[in-house]
């Protein structure tokens, strides 16, 4: 729409350089050309510099490039384009350019973990899945190792959490949607500034009221399920009520005409509504909890064994094992967490793309 | 909810008492850290300012690409691409800090080494790029980076919303009057988008400053102050806590509290200022 409108209006300050007609679609030769160029002499003059000066630095190399790049290409513009049009030419080309580094991490992170994850899933296959870390020490080889303990306690902790969490969250979602009123605003504010909340001072805020006190006993996944679930409800509240708020006002005044309570109507009307977005907003919920360390590590402690049961004695999750075994800092363990890496990525993958697909088929989806 | 964080700041409250008698302020104002030491002192202002170094390195570089990108995302691409590129950005967010970490430490530090001493020796210009003697990597540079990406999401998001509340009547009719589309961002979106974008950057300065796992695994664990950001040293609040923590005495844990405590205080300030910015921004008040 907007590029469109761009290209039919012609330059206010029109440059002693002849205007061509204006390109219709596609890119025009003239057009590669003038980006080209300059990406290829600045990479020439700042290529040269370096390797004259033997410096070796990738990433002042890159920054150099690009400034390069710019500087050339501005001049360029402006000889052929003028001030205005330089301008807005070289805003297009940064702000283009620095969408595409922000997503360099991105794919430098699904690669390395993809890779490194399967060289230690493929060496100890099914093993890694199926065994517990109990008497594997450091030195020995991968093979040996297990996350059966880590992806058990995962489970649990988060799954004991999601329990408590989601019809609090629902609940209080609701409240603040369909009541309202002065305290909700408060709520409201309360639960957006602890979405950004540090999540160390759940860990904390559990290890002093509930692990503390029962000294030996006090450390299990219950505690960390308590401290996840802190850090999971204010998601929850939050993004549940964007959903609820989404459902049409006309079913709501429909159901209250025919004569329903208000409480009726929430329950048969607007919940079943929102339905999907709910689980979308559980999920999303869910996916940030999995991958929670700093708070599981102050309350669940961490262990070597298998512990099935959460609610006695200390246990691991996968975030847990993968800190433990990255403070090891031996080849080793090293390569064991990036295979827990690659199994933890792999949940939170799974929720994400699952609360994507649920929510493209839930009323706000669209 | 509210019940929530009430007990929070009570049970910390009563937690942090021992610590608070045995040094007072000077837990705040000194940066001693030793707990072990026949005199045991606990002064966490090295890692108080290491967490404010690491926030504000993490938005040096993460406030002008997610600014980019959000506005790439609104203006720039076409529609399904931004689409992608929406779910992408909201990817990144969705990796856990852990593997953020993982991939800090044994990737991008060794990664960047040659990259710091080249910064080192031609930047020394500017303070902190100066070298102290040969060490480089684990340093708040690689920390503050790792937490720049980790917040990009957050701050691309939120600013991406204020942008696309700009009434498009107004970017059209800057468009209409011979306006390129630059003129546009900066005449109408940027200004009408200004209180969001200070907000989300708050928002995105308390996320940085709470940010534990990963900073805590770049980070080797050195509770002075330190200037030089390219080499060792330095800590962070959070990090503190999560390496202290376990196999600390009755005090210590007390002390590791009131750092939390602190903590607390200054990103839950952070958060509710910065809400308020965003939220006085989008009730359109210009």
């Amino acid at each position: 729409m907007t590029a469109t409108l761009d290209r039919e209006i012609p330059a206010p300050s029109v440059s002693t350089v002849p205007e061509e007609p204006p390109a219709k679609r596609g890119i025009t030769r003239d057009q590669v050309m003038e980006l080209g160029a300059p990406v290829l002499s600045a990479f020439a003059i700042v290529f040269l510099v370096f390797h004259l000066t033997e410096w070796n630095a990738p990433l002042g190399f890159a920054a150099c490039w690009f400034l390069g790049f710019v500087t050339i290409y501005g001049i360029l513009v402006r000889q052929r384009h003028g001030a205005v049009i330089a301008k807005d030419k070289l805003a297009t080309v940064t702000i283009l350019a620095a969408a595409a580094v922000a997503l360099i991490p991105l794919f430098l992170i699904f690669f390395f973990v993809l890779t490194k994850g399967f060289q230690a899933l493929r060496a100890a296959f099914p093993h890694f899945l199926t065994h517990d870390m109990r008497g594997v020490t450091p030195t020995d080889p991968v093979r040996s190792a297990g996350m059966k303990h880590a992806i058990i306690g995962s489970l649990e902790q988060v799954g004991l959490a999601t329990i408590v969490t989601v019809p609090i969250g629902v609940l209080a979602a609701t409240y603040l949607n369909e009541v309202g009123g002065r305290f909700a605003a408060v709520v409201r504010t309360i639960a957006d500034s602890m979405t950004g909340l540090p999540t160390i001072i759940a860990g904390l805020f559990v290890y002093s009221f509930w692990v503390k006190p029962r000294h030996t006993n006090g450390a299990s996944g219950f505690a960390a399920a308590m401290a996840l679930a802190i850090i999971m409800l204010p998601t929850i509240v939050r993004s549940s009520e964007e959903v609820l708020r989404i459902v049409s006002n006309n079913l709501r005044e429909a159901a209250l005409a025919l004569g329903a309570p208000e409480w009726r109507m929430v329950l048969k009307v607007v919940l079943p509504t929102a339905r999907a977005g709910l689980v979308t907003a559980s999920i999303l919920g869910v996916a940030r909890a999995v991958g929670e360390t700093a708070p599981v590590l102050l309350t669940a402690f961490g262990t070597s064994d298998t512990n099935w049961n959460p609610f006695k004695g200390v246990q691991s999750d996968l975030p847990i094992q993968i800190y433990q075994l990255i403070k090891l800092d031996l080849d080793h363990p090293v390569a064991e967490a990036w295979g827990a890496a690659l199994l933890l990525v792999f949940i939170v993958l799974t929720l994400f793309t699952l609360a994507r697909i649920l929510s493209s088929l839930g009323p706000g989806g669209k | 909810v509210l019940i929530a964080i009430g007990a929070i700041v009570i049970f910390l409250l009563s937690q942090s008492g021992p610590a608070w008698a045995h040094q007072g302020l000077r837990l705040i104002t000194t940066q001693s850290w030793a707990p072990r030491s026949a005199k045991p002192s606990f002064g966490f202002l090295g890692p108080l300012v290491g967490s404010a170094f690491i926030a504000v390195i993490a938005l040096v570089f993460a406030l002008p690409i997610a600014l980019a990108t959000a506005l790439a995302i609104n203006e720039y691409v076409p529609r399904r691409a931004s689409r992608a590129l929406t779910a992408l950005v909201d990817l990144l967010a969705a990796v856990p800090s852990i593997v953020f970490g993982l991939w800090g430490l044994f990737y991008l530090d060794p990664h960047l080494r040659s990259s710091m001493r080249w910064l080192g020796n031609h930047a020394s210009f500017f303070p902190p790029f100066r070298l102290v003697g040969t060490n480089l990597g684990n340093s708040l540079f690689v920390a503050g980076l790792v937490v720049g990406i980790m917040v990009l999401p957050i701050v691309a998001s939120i600013s991406r919303e204020v942008m696309s509340q700009v009434p498009r009547d107004q970017c059209e009719a800057a468009l209409g009057l011979g306006g390129t589309r630059w003129g546009m961002i900066t005449s109408v979106i940027l200004p009408f988008a200004r209180n969001g974008i200070v907000g989300a950057a708050m928002l995105g300065l308390g996320r940085a400053m709470g940010e534990t796992i990963a900073v805590s695994i770049i980070l080797i664990g050195d509770n002075r102050i330190n200037t030089h950001i390219l080499q060792p040293g330095g800590g962070s609040i959070s990090a503190l806590i999560v390496s202290e923590f376990r196999g600390s005495g009755t005090l210590e844990q007390s002390a590791l509290t009131v750092a939390g405590l602190t903590l607390f205080a200054i990103t839950l300030a952070v958060n509710l200022i910065a809400r308020a910015i965003v939220a006085r921004g989008s009730n359109g008040s210009r």
